[in-house]
């Protein structure tokens, strides 16, 4: 393992293992075993194949919601809105999914996930617009975009599209069809294939294309990208389409591969965690994945740990918040490991508040 | 600065305003209750907003941005209703808010001035563990035996129609909310410190060489300005909604930086967009009460988020907005 590969995964490891002996500390403030707790969680996330489905399962949306926080940033943005946009794609994907029937599957299964994603790309697409053409701050307007999601996808689901079946009076809609469900092949969902595949484009796209490099250009210095002849609104725009349109991918795959339907309030946090996955990444769509694993981990085996050893399952979110600040902070860790200082490591984000 | 308005943006104010007077008077002499109450209900959601949008615009001021007053809120209500729950006492709590405000706005000063953590992820920090911990550490027995603050009448004052219930017939906090306005104002542009702070946001390379200690004083106002936050918290726990429940602050800290934004970063002028904003969740709620009109309440409920996306892309148009120039930068003493 060459050195500069060695520095990079030093600062998330031990931020990982700082975040979980804190969350010890947590543990036996509740009168529970650390130790115990800790176990149940591995166990819970990997002991057998049923373990192991949940961790790709609760991975996949992670996977997605990382790479749309990421591949945003790379252009200097910061996208907040994955919430709003994995909502969007379970329920348009849900809608098609169920919405049409007497289709083959491999006709119906990709039309389903390109509703949602094409109804992600468009919401994403209108923070990135509204950017490019007024200034508009995409934290603030993503913000406000996942709260119209929210609303959007709850009359859409108790409304037009409610499952009427039985004397169901919870919002949601009927159950997709089998040719829209996403199999899973023994313990590994397709999702999280699919997911995977989206991780590894990201990375040629932005490492290994001409757009890729405007995007990035666009990120280091907006104005600089511009003299040189980057049209800097279309990259700002496409760029959160595309953001919103991996977000939604992540909602879509929920609805189809896991949850079988959209139902309201269900998907309900899952997409601010991307923020945490990019971060933890270091905004890199590769790293995402393992990123992204870990926390899928923690959250399939926070039930059993909640079962076995007592502990409240929203530790996993202490521990997340923990972790994403070390990483954030990496001079706590540079200095525990006596490690130089390298500001290329360092997130910068903030400068880009407010301007357009 | 100045914060001097153009003229037509003046005039296009001073238009709204009147517009809004002579629709609410409409709206009063047909039925006075359900204006009373929708308007009782704009002053509600305003001030939590206000203290928020306080908070975040002392941070501003100073060239730090603060995206965790979400997370603020939401702990320091979660201190604010568990310190009265267990001490039975109202003040008690309000205090314990305030103090775990101030706590957080440490922390978020630690970690962006101190550690020089990018802002924006630091914020974010504040918001996950702040969810995370109120609902690790949530206790559903805990109550607020002696309920919640409950509103004074300001004598005479209380009784005038429609104003007296509307601004008079208040509880504690948003009476202490309204004389922060005042505060604030003052000190921001008529104070010392009010300069200091706004020339550290604005160029705190020309501040430093003036003899300010620009990462001192980034340190201390961020910490007060969580104490702002703190208070809101409290407001929401001890006064609004008189219990804890998880995620209750319910993305108004958010809503709180878009009314910052509005009200050009100005305590009155964030109040102003304070009181649109609490409009439309009052009318959201008193739509959803009596079904007078065939709205489906969902999309009552888009409104003042769709309204913030429009005024904040209109407002972009327009130009009329500009950010301390030092604003998200970390200082690095040169």
């Amino acid at each position: 393992m060459s050195r500069s590969i060695l520095r990079t995964v030093a600062i998330p490891l031990v931020a990982v293992v700082l975040g979980l002996l804190i969350g010890a500390v947590l543990i036996l403030s509740q009168n529970a075993s650390p130790s115990t707790a800790y176990t149940a969680l591995v166990v819970g996330g990997l002991g057998d194949a049923d373990a192991v489905l949940r961790t790709l399962q609760k991975a996949t949306p992670l996977i997605f919601g990382g790479l749309a926080v990421a591949f945003a940033f790379k252009a200097g943005m910061f996208n907040i809105g994955g919430q709003g946009q994995l909502l969007i794609g379970a329920v348009f994907a849900a809608g098609v999914g169920f919405g049409i029937d007497g289709l083959p599957m491999v006709v119906h299964l990709p039309l389903a996930l390109l509703a949602g994603a094409v109804a992600g790309a468009i919401w994403g697409g209108l923070a990135g617009t509204l950017k490019a053409t007024t200034g508009a701050h995409e934290v603030i307007v993503t913000i406000m975009l996942n709260f119209v999601a929210g609303n959007l996808t709850d009359w859409l689901s108790a409304n037009p599209w409610k499952d009427n079946s039985g004397n169901n009076i919870v919002a949601r809609t009927p159950l997709v069809e089998d040719s829209a469900t996403i199999p899973t092949l023994g313990a590994v969902p397709v999702g999280f294939l699919l997911a995977v595949a989206a991780a590894a484009t990201c990375w040629l796209v932005l490492e290994r294309t001409t757009y890729g490099f405007e995007v990035r250009s666009v990120g280091h210095n907006r104005n600089a990208a511009q003299y040189s002849g980057i049209r800097v609104g279309w990259i700002m725009a496409s760029t959160m389409a595309v953001a919103g349109m991996l977000a939604a991918l992540g909602g879509a795959v929920e609805s189809l591969g896991v949850d079988g339907r959209f139902e309201a309030g269900v998907n309900v946090g899952l997409g601010f965690e991307g923020i945490t996955i990019a971060l933890l990444a270091r905004a890199n769509p590769l790293g995402v994945i393992p990123a992204a694993l870990l926390v899928g981990l923690m959250e399939a085996g926070a039930s059993r740990m909640q079962f076995k050893a007592g502990v409240a399952p929203e530790l996993i979110d202490v521990i997340q918040a923990l972790i994403l600040f070390f990483v954030a902070a990496p001079i706590i860790i540079r200095w525990l490991l006596r490690m130089r200082h390298d500001t290329s490591e360092q997130l910068q984000l903030g400068a880009g508040w407010g301007k357009s | 600065m100045g914060e001097v308005m153009k003229p037509q943006q003046r005039q296009l104010l001073y238009a709204g305003l009147a517009v809004m007077l002579v629709i609410i008077w409409l709206f009063y002499s047909a039925n006075g209750p359900q204006t009373t109450a929708v308007l009782a209900g704009t002053v509600r959601a305003a001030t939590l907003l206000a203290l928020g949008a306080m908070c975040g615009m002392i941070g501003e001021r100073s060239g730090v941005v603060n995206i965790g007053i979400e997370g603020q809120f939401l702990l320091s209500a979660f201190a604010a209703f568990t310190i009265a729950s267990m001490t039975g006492s109202l003040f008690m709590g309000t205090l314990a808010g305030i103090g775990m405000g101030l706590m957080m706005g440490w922390m978020l000063a630690a970690m962006a001035v101190g550690l020089k953590v990018d802002q924006i992820i630091a914020g974010t920090v504040l918001n996950i563990a702040a969810l995370g911990l109120t609902s690790f550490f949530y206790d559903r027995s805990r109550s607020l035996g002696m309920g919640k603050y409950t509103n004074i009448d300001l004598g005479p004052l209380a009784d005038i129609p429609l104003v007296g219930t509307v601004f008079f017939s208040r509880p504690p906090l948003t009476y202490l909310t309204m004389a922060l306005l005042f505060v604030v104002h003052i000190a921001l542009f008529r104070s010392v410190w009010g300069m200091r702070t706004r020339a550290i946001g604005e160029h705190p390379g020309a501040a430093d060489t003036v003899g300010i200690d620009v990462l001192r004083l980034r340190y201390l106002n961020v910490t007060l300005a969580g104490g702002l936050a703190g208070l809101g918290g409290s407001y929401l726990a001890l006064e609004a909604v008189g219990t804890f429940s998880r995620a209750m602050s319910g993305g108004r800290g958010f809503l709180a930086l878009a009314v910052m934004i509005f009200g050009r970063r100005t305590p009155f002028g964030a109040y102003a967009a304070a009181l649109f904003f609490g409009f439309t969740t009052a009318l959201q709620n008193q739509f959803q009460l009596n079904n007078t009109f065939d709205i489906p309440p969902q999309f009552v409920g888009m409104l003042p988020f769709v309204v913030t996306i429009i005024v904040v892309a209109l407002s972009g148009l327009v130009g009329s907005m500009r950010d301390p120039a030092a604003l998200g930068q970390n200082y690095e003493k040169g």
